[in-house]
C-alpha cells in the first residue's frame, strides 16, 4: 500500500487545529499580542538611551556678575534640571543618594580666575560615575553650556584649530527610539517563535496528544509543519502589527520596502521556530523547555544581538558567541530596512546566516522527532 | 474467507527498554470480527504491545503484521488500516467535539463535506449529538472516551486498538462502549481491548493474558474459567461480620482468593483443595455455603498463584478508634453552585463510625463535588458538612486533622524519596520527634516498604506506590479516611491487597468514605449513596440496591445492573415530571 | 490523637519546608537549571554589556595632502578603537560604506584643511556617523573629538590658554561601564530565578494533584505560603550573594558600602519577588500559564527598573509604576553599595518600599489560594 508522504488536506487539518488552540488559550494571546505591544511601548518610552531632564546641582560660591550670568545660563537650559545651592556639601550628599546626577561648582574666586589666566580651572564639574552613560552626558552637556556662555561673554578663547561637524545619518535627532523600536521587533519574534513554540510542542508531548496524532497516517513532516505554520503566521502578524505601531505611533520611518521587511522577518522565523522545535523535541517537558528557551533564546536575543549593546564593543570570545545568535542578523537587517532603505548588500549575508542556522536547527529537530515513541 | 480471517500476527516479539524487559518472545494471532481482550496486571506489557501494533514502537526482535502489513517496514500503511485510542485521553481539550472529529477525519484523508452521513452515524452511535459544540476538556470521563472512540473509528479502520478504554468510566457509559464495540465486531472489524479489569476481559471473544511480558493464556475466556468449575463458593448472609469472616477465609490454607459481595463472602479454593475448611468456617459463623459459577477473575488470580492473605499488618498495629459520637461524617442540605449550574443539590446523609460508605454516580453527577466538600477541599454554597462533629467551615484545621485523604493519582512527591514522603506526611499532620519516628517505623513495617526507602515513588511498582499513598494518608491515625477512586486502573491482585488493608482499618473503627466507578469495589461498602444529576437518588446497602433492581428480564442483578437500572429509572421519573409540568 | 488545631505549627511548617527544598534541589537537572545559567550569564553579559566602542572601522575621504591631514590620518591609524580604515576617493563611497554598515563613521577632509590651519583659522572636518547605531556613534564621535583636540593642542602649543573646566567623575573615575552593569545584572538574574521558582511552585503541585493532598491536611494557607517562600528566599539570597562575590573577587569592582545592610536588602528584595511569583502561581491553573505569566510580568519589570536606562528618563506614569517593581529599589541599593558607600538612611529609603511590596504580594497570594477553596 502506498501512502502519500505529504498531503495538503491532512496538513490543512493540522494547521486548522493548531490555530484554534492558539486562539483559545488566553496565555498564547497574552504572549502573542499583549506582550509585544507592552514591550514596544516600553522600548519607545521607558528604555530611552537619550538622556533628558537630568537633575544636576549648580553650586554658586561666588556672587559676582559673571558667576550669576553663568548660573542663569545653566538654569535656562532645556535638557538639565538645575538645583541651585550655595554650599557644595548640600549637593554632594544628594549625588550619593542619587537625587542628583552631578553638579557644577562656580568657585568663590571665579571672577579673579577669569581674568588672571593663571592656569587654574574656572569651573569644576562633578558627575555621578556610578551611571557612566549619564555621567558622560552631564560632562559633555555642561561643558557645552559653559562654552556657549564663554562665547557670549566674549571670553578670550581662541578658535579651535580643527572643528568637527558631526552629521548623524538616518537619525539626525539621535533618538534612541529609532534604533530600539526596530530591534524590539526581533525580541518579539524571538518570544513568539522560540518561547511559544517550545511550550506548545512540549505540551503536546506532555498531554499525550502527540501519541494519538502519530497513530494517524499524517507524516512527521506534516505534523511539524502543521505545528509551526500557525506560529509562523502569528509571528508575521505580530511583526506587521509591531511595524505599524513603530511607524504610525512611534514615528519611526520605514525607509526600505515593506516587502523587504516581510521577507527578512519570514526568513528569521526559520531559526526562531527551529530553535523552539528543537528545544521541545529534546526536553518534552514544559518547565525545562521554558527555562532553556529563556536562557538560550530570549536573553541572548536581548543582550547579544547588538540590540542594546554594540557587538563591536564586545571581547572576541563573546563576539564569537554572537555569531550563533540568529537575532544578531535580524537586528542589523531591521535597523537598516527601517532607517536606511533596501540595502541588499547588508541583507544577503544576514539572510544566508539566518537560513543556515535555521536549517541546522531543523535538521537536529527532525532527527529528534521520529514518527514513533522510541527514545 | 476463513484463511484470510487473521487480522494480526505476532511472531516472537521481544521488546526491552533501558533495563526492563517489557515483552518476551510473544507470539499470538488476532481474528477479524472478534473482540480480543489483552489482559494482565500492571507492568505486564499491555501498552507496549498496543504501541508496537500501531507502529509507535519497534520490536527489538520478532515480527508483527497488522492487516497484512509489517509494523516496521510498512509503517505508513499501518496508520491507515488501524484506529488507535491511547490510554491517556489523546484528544485536544481546547477543541470542541465536532472539531476533534473533523481533525481526525481530515488526518485520515476524508473529505468532511462528503461524509455528513458518517458523522451523523458516529454521533448517533456515541450519543454525543447534543454536545458537538462543547469543548472536549469539559466533557465527562465517559463522554471523552466515547469521543476518543469516534475519532479512532474515522475512515473505518480494519483493526481498532483500544488501550484501557474504560478506566474512569461509569457503568452507564461503559455499557455504551460495549454496545458500540459489539456493533463493530459484528461488521467484521477486529477490535483489541486492553484492560486490567477481568470482568471486562470476560466479555471478550478471545483473551490474550499477559504476565511480566509473557503470554500465559490465549483463547476464549470460558476455556480458562471452566478449569475453575467446582472451586468457587459463596458464604451467604454473613452480615455485619463479613469483614472478619473474609479475613479468616483468606487466611485458610485451602483458599486462594476471596472478596466481599454485599452481605456475602465469595471464596475460591486452591487447586485440588477440599471444601472442608471453608465448610467448617461457614458452620461456625452460621452462614450457608453455596457453590457458584467461576468467574474469569478467579481463574486469572489462580493462574498467578492466588491473592494476598487476609490480615492487614498495618491495621493490626493501629489502636481502636474511640469517638464521642457514633456519627463520624454527616452532611445536611449540602449544596454547591457554580454560577447557574448546580453541581450538588441538597444532599444529606449520616455515616456511622467504622462504616465503609460508597459514593457512586455517573460521570458528572456531582459525586466529586460532594466528596470535595466533605473533605474540605471546597466550601459549600449552602448546607453544612461535619467530620467527627467538627464543622468544616468553622474549625477547618481541627476537622482536617481528623481525616486522611488518598487521591486517585496517589499525589506523591516524585522528587522526594519514599522516606521523605513519609516524613513529610507525618510533619504536615503535626507529628514530630519520637512520635514521628515511631509512626514512620510502623508504616514501613506494616507496608513492607523497607527496601524502597531511598527510591523515588515514581520508580515504585504500582502496588507499592499504592501502599505508600495509603501509608501517607493514615500516618496520623485519622478516624475518617477519604478515598477518591483509589483503585482506578489497578489490577485485581493489587486491588485485593488494598482492600485487605481497608477492611482491617474498618474493623478498627476507622470510617471509610470512598468514591468508585468499579462495581466490585462498591460491593465492599456497607452502604452506597447513588448520586445522579446532582441529587441523591438512592442510599442503601449494596444488597438492597440490587434487590430493588430485580425485574423480569434480570432476576439476579449485579451491582452494575442495579446502578444502570436506578439511573435510568431516575431519568424516566424526571422526564415524566417534566411532561407532567407541561 | 494529637489535637493540634492551632492555625500555626512549627512542626507542619518544617515538614513542608523540607519538602520544598527537596523538590527544588533533589533533581540534579533542576539544580543545574537554577544555579548554572545565571552564573554563566553574569560572566557573558558582563562582558557583552558595554558602552565602550572598540574594533570599529572608519572611512576617510582625504582631499587634502597637507601636513595636518597626514597628522590626522596617522593618529586615527594608531587609535586603539579603530581596527581598519578605508581610504576612499569619492564622497559617494563614504556614503555606500556607511549604508552597508561596513564603517561606523566617515571623515571628509576638505581640500583647504591644512591651509586654513596654517593660516590660523579653523580647519573644518565633516564627520558622517551611522545613526542606526546612535549610541556607539556618539561614543565614536567622542573619541574622534579627543583626537582632534590633541592635534589642536599641538597646533596651539605656543599659545597660552585658560583651561575652562575640569571634570571629575565620582565613584567611578574612568567611567568603567562594567562597574555599573555587574551589580545590576546580579539583581536581575536573582530576580528571574526567584520569580521562576516560585511562580511554578503552586501551579506544579496543582497539575500533579499533590496540592489537594496539602489542602486536606490541617495545614493553614499561611503555612503553605510561608513554606513555599522560605526555600526560594534562601536560594535567591544565595544566588544573589554568589553573584555579589563574583562582582567583588572576579570583576574586582570596589565595594564601599556595608555588607550587612546589603544582605538585609537582598533578603527583603528576594522576599518581595517571591511574593509576586507566588501571586502569579496562585492565579495560574497550569504550568504553562505560570511560566508565561512570570515572563509577561518579569520582562517589562526589568525594562522599567532602571537597569538599561535611568528611571528618571521615563514618562511620569511609568516612573510611578516603576516604584511598584522591587528591582527598581534594589538596583539603587546594590549599585550604591558597591560604588557610592550608600548611607544607612539612603538604604532605608529604598528598603521600606521592598517591605511594602513583600507584605502586599504575600498577603494577596494567601488570599488567592484561599479563594480557590471557595
Amino acid at each position: 500500500m502506498k501512502v502519500k508522504k505529504f498531503d495538503l488536506k491532512r496538513l490543512g487539518a493540522l494547521v486548522y487545529k493548531e490555530s484554534l488552540q492558539a486562539i483559545r488559550d488566553p496565555s498564547t494571546l497574552l504572549i502573542a499580542f499583549v506582550l509585544p505591544v507592552v514591550l514596544l511601548f516600553l522600548f519607545a518610552y521607558a528604555v530611552s538611551l537619550d538622556v533628558r531632564d537630568v537633575r544636576i546641582g549648580v553650586v554658586q560660591e561666588s556672587n559676582s556678575a559673571p558667576a550669576q550670568q553663568l548660573a542663569a545660563a545653566f538654569a535656562s537650559t532645556r535638557y538639565l534640571n538645575v538645583t541651585m545651592a550655595q554650599d557644595r556639601r548640600e549637593v554632594a550628599e544628594q549625588v550619593v543618594s542619587g537625587k542628583l546626577r552631578g553638579f557644577v561648582v562656580i568657585p568663590q574666586d571665579f571672577e579673579q580666575r577669569l581674568h588672571s589666566q593663571n592656569g587654574l580651572p574656572l569651573i569644576q564639574i562633578i558627575t555621578d560615575g556610578s551611571q557612566p552613560n549619564t555621567a558622560n552626558y552631564v560632562a559633555n552637556y555642561t561643558q557645552g553650556v559653559i562654552q556657549n556662555w564663554g562665547a557670549g561673554a566674549g571670553m578670550k578663547v581662541a578658535p579651535a584649530a580643527i572643528e568637527l561637524e558631526p552629521r548623524y545619518w538616518f537619525n539626525a535627532e539621535l533618538e534612541s527610539r529609532r534604533s530600539l523600536v526596530p530591534g524590539a521587533i526581533a525580541i518579539v519574534m524571538t518570544i513568539i517563535g522560540t518561547m511559544l513554540t517550545a511550550l506548545v510542542v512540549a505540551r503536546e508531548w506532555e498531554r499525550g496528544t502527540m501519541e494519538a496524532v502519530m497513530s494517524t497516517p499524517a507524516s512527521v513532516v506534516e505534523i511539524l509543519i502543521g505545528k509551526l505554520l500557525p506560529y509562523f503566521v502569528l509571528g508575521m502578524l505580530a511583526t506587521l502589527g509591531a511595524a505599524a505601531l513603530a511607524i504610525f505611533v512611534f514615528n519611526v520611518p520605514l525607509r526600505g520596502s515593506l516587502a523587504a521587511l516581510l521577507f527578512l522577518s519570514a526568513v528569521f522565523m526559520i531559526p526562531a521556530l527551529g530553535q523552539g522545535l528543537l528545544i521541545s523535541s529534546v526536553t518534552r517537558n514544559q518547565f525545562l523547555a521554558a527555562q532553556i528557551a529563556l536562557f538560550s533564546g530570549f536573553l541572548p536575543a536581548f543582550m547579544l544581538s547588538g540590540f542594546l549593546y554594540e557587538i563591536d564593543g564586545m571581547p572576541a570570545p563573546i563576539q564569537f558567541i554572537t555569531w550563533f545568535v540568529p537575532a544578531r542578523y535580524f537586528v542589523s537587517s531591521l535597523k537598516t530596512v527601517f532607517l536606511v532603505g533596501d540595502i541588499w548588500a547588508v541583507f544577503w549575508p544576514n539572510l544566508l546566516a539566518m537560513a543556515a542556522i535555521g536549517t541546522f536547527f531543523f535538521v537536529l529537530a527532525k532527527r529528534a522527532t521520529r514518527k514513533n515513541l522510541e527514545g | 474467507m476463513l484463511a484470510n480471517n487473521t487480522a494480526v500476527v505476532i511472531e516472537g516479539v521481544n521488546k526491552h527498554f533501558a533495563n526492563t524487559k517489557a515483552l518476551r518472545n510473544l507470539s499470538a494471532t488476532i481474528q477479524y470480527g472478534q473482540l480480543t481482550g489483552i489482559a494482565g496486571p500492571d507492568g505486564a506489557g499491555k501498552t507496549t504491545l498496543m504501541r508496537i501494533l500501531t507502529g509507535l514502537l519497534e520490536p527489538n526482535a520478532g515480527h508483527a503484521t497488522v492487516a497484512g502489513f509489517d509494523v516496521v517496514n510498512n509503517n505508513e500503511a499501518i496508520h491507515v488500516v488501524t484506529g488507535y485510542m491511547p490510554q491517556r485521553f489523546g484528544l485536544y481539550e481546547d477543541l470542541t467535539v465536532m472539531e476533534n472529529m473533523r481533525l481526525y477525519a481530515r488526518l485520515r484523508g476524508m473529505n468532511v463535506a462528503e461524509h455528513t452521513e458518517l458523522f451523523a452515524e458516529l454521533l448517533e452511535f456515541t450519543r454525543l449529538g447534543p454536545f458537538t459544540e462543547r469543548l472536549a476538556g469539559k466533557l465527562s470521563g465517559g463522554m471523552k472516551q466515547k469521543l476518543g472512540l469516534a475519532c479512532a473509528l474515522m475512515a473505518r479502520p480494519k483493526v481498532l486498538l483500544l488501550d484501557e478504554p474504560a478506566v474512569g468510566v461509569d457503568p452507564v457509559s461503559r455499557q455504551d462502549l460495549w454496545r458500540m464495540v459489539q456493533a463493530l465486531t459484528d461488521e467484521g472489524m477486529a477490535v483489541v481491548w486492553s484492560t486490567a479489569y477481568l470482568d471486562e476481559a470476560e466479555r471478550c471473544d478471545t483473551v490474550l493474558l499477559l504476565n511480566e511480558g509473557q503470554l500465559v493464556f490465549q483463547g476464549p475466556p470460558e476455556e480458562l474459567t471452566n478449569r475453575l468449575v467446582g472451586r468457587s463458593f459463596r458464604l451467604e448472609n454473613v452480615g455485619a461480620e463479613r469483614r472478619a469472616v473474609l479475613a479468616e477465609v483468606l487466611n485458610l490454607p485451602s483458599v486462594s482468593d476471596g472478596v466481599i459481595q454485599g452481605a456475602a463472602v465469595r471464596a475460591v479454593l486452591r487447586k485440588d483443595a477440599q471444601v472442608n475448611e471453608l465448610q467448617q468456617l461457614a458452620n461456625r459463623v452460621q452462614a450457608t455455603i453455596q457453590e457458584v459459577p467461576p468467574r474469569f477473575e478467579d481463574a486469572f488470580i489462580d493462574l498467578l498463584g492466588g491473592g494476598p492473605g487476609g490480615t492487614s499488618a498495618l491495621a493490626e498495629r493501629l489502636p481502636k478508634v474511640e469517638l464521642a459520637s457514633n456519627i463520624a461524617v454527616s452532611c445536611k442540605h449540602l449544596t454547591k453552585r457554580f454560577g447557574d449550574f448546580t453541581a450538588t443539590n441538597n444532599v444529606s446523609f449520616e455515616v456511622q463510625k467504622g462504616e465503609i460508605f460508597g459514593l457512586l454516580g455517573p460521570n458528572g453527577a456531582g459525586k466529586s463535588t460532594t466528596f470535595k466538600m466533605l473533605c474540605g477541599l471546597m466550601k459549600p454554597t449552602a448546607g453544612e458538612a461535619h467530620v467527627v462533629g467538627l464543622d468544616l467551615r468553622k474549625a477547618t484545621g481541627a476537622a482536617k486533622g481528623q481525616l486522611g485523604y488518598m487521591a486517585q493519582k496517589f499525589s506523591l512527591y516524585g522528587l522526594l524519596s519514599v522516606k521523605q514522603n513519609l516524613e513529610f506526611s507525618a510533619g504536615v499532620y503535626g507529628l514530630s520527634g519520637a512520635k514521628q519516628r515511631q509512626r514512620i517505623a510502623e508504616m514501613i513495617k506494616g507496608f513492607a516498604l523497607e527496601p524502597w526507602l531511598n527510591s523515588s515513588p515514581d520508580s515504585l511498582p504500582l502496588g507499592f506506590k499504592q501502599r505508600l499513598a495509603l501509608a501517607c494518608a493514615v500516618m496520623h491515625q485519622p478516624p475518617v479516611l477519604f478515598l477518591d477512586e483509589p483503585t482506578s486502573g489497578v489490577d485485581p491482585i493489587t486491588r485485593r491487597e488494598f482492600w485487605t488493608h481497608i477492611n482491617g482499618l474498618a474493623r478498627k473503627g476507622v470510617t471509610i468514605m470512598v468514591t468508585t466507578h468499579f462495581m466490585d469495589e462498591a460491593e465492599y461498602c456497607d452502604r452506597v449513596a447513588l448520586l445522579h444529576r446532582s441529587e441523591l437518588i438512592a442510599l442503601d446497602t449494596p444488597d438492597a440496591l440490587k434487590r430493588s433492581a430485580i425485574t423480569e428480564q434480570c432476576p439476579d442483578p449485579t451491582m452494575e445492573d442495579a446502578f444502570i437500572y436506578l439511573v435510568e429509572a431516575a431519568d424516566l421519573a424526571d422526564d415524566l415530571k417534566k411532561q407532567g409540568g407541561v | 490523637m494529637t489535637k493540634q488545631s492551632s492555625s500555626f505549627s512549627i512542626v507542619r511548617l518544617r515538614a513542608q519546608f523540607i519538602k520544598e527544598v527537596f523538590s527544588v534541589l533533589r533533581d540534579p537537572r533542576s539544580r543545574m537549571v537554577i544555579f548554572a545559567p545565571p552564573l554563566l550569564q553574569l560572566l557573558i553579559f558582563a562582558f557583552a554589556a558595554t558602552l565602550e566602542v572598540s574594533n570599529v572601522e572608519l572611512a576617510v575621504y582625504n582631499q587634502d595632502s597637507g601636513r595636518w591631514s597626514q597628522e590626522l590620518v596617522m593618529r586615527l591609524d594608531h587609535a586603539d578603537f579603530v581596527s581598519n580604515i578605508h581610504y576612499v576617493g569619492k564622497s559617494s563611497d563614504l556614503q555606500r560604506l556607511i549604508n552597508e554598515g561596513k564603517v561606523i563613521a566617515g571623515i571628509q577632509v576638505p581640500i583647504d584643511f591644512s591651509r586654513q590651519i596654517t593660516a590660523g583659522a579653523s580647519g573644518q572636518l565633516q564627520v558622517l556617523i551611522d545613526g542606526r547605531r546612535s549610541n556607539s556613534g556618539q561614543i565614536t564621535f567622542g573619541y574622534l573629538s579627543a583626537i582632534v583636540a590633541d592635534i589642536s593642542a599641538e597646533v596651539q602649543a605656543e599659545q597660552s590658554q585658560i583651561t575652562p573646566v575640569v571634570v571629575r567623575h565620582w565613584f567611578n573615575p574612568n567611567l568603567n561601564y562594567r562597574w555599573f552593569i555587574v551589580p545590576g545584572l546580579s539583581g536581575i538574574l536573582a530576580f528571574f530565578s526567584a520569580l521562576m521558582i516560585t511562580s511554578l511552585s503552586i501551579a506544579r503541585e496543582r497539575e500533579l494533584g499533590t496540592f489537594d493532598q496539602l489542602l486536606v491536611s490541617p495545614t493553614s494557607t499561611a503555612e503553605i505560603i510561608i513554606s513555599k517562600s522560605l526555600p526560594a528566599l534562601a536560594i535567591g539570597t544565595l544566588l544573589g550573594l554568589l553573584m555579589i562575590a563574583a562582582a567583588v573577587f572576579l570583576f574586582q569592582i570596589p565595594f564601599s558600602g556595608s555588607f550587612w545592610l546589603l544582605l538585609i536588602s537582598i533578603v527583603l528584595f528576594i522576599l518581595s519577588v517571591v511574593g509576586i511569583g507566588l501571586m502569579i502561581s496562585a492565579i495560574s491553573s497550569t504550568q504553562q500559564q505560570a511560566i508565561l505569566g512570570a515572563f509577561a510580568i518579569g520582562v517589562p519589570a526589568v525594562l522599567m527598573s532602571g537597569f538599561a536606562t535611568p528611571v528618571e528618563n521615563m514618562p511620569m506614569i511609568l516612573q510611578a509604576l516603576a516604584q511598584a517593581i522591587p528591582l527598581t529599589h534594589f538596583l539603587v541599593i546594590v549599585q550604591g553599595s558597591f560604588l557610592k558607600a550608600l548611607t544607612p538612611s539612603d538604604i532605608l529609603a529604598n528598603v521600606w518600599p521592598l517591605l511594602v511590596i513583600a507584605v502586599v504580594s504575600l498577603t494577596l497570594a494567601t488570599l488567592f489560594v484561599r479563594r480557590r477553596l471557595e
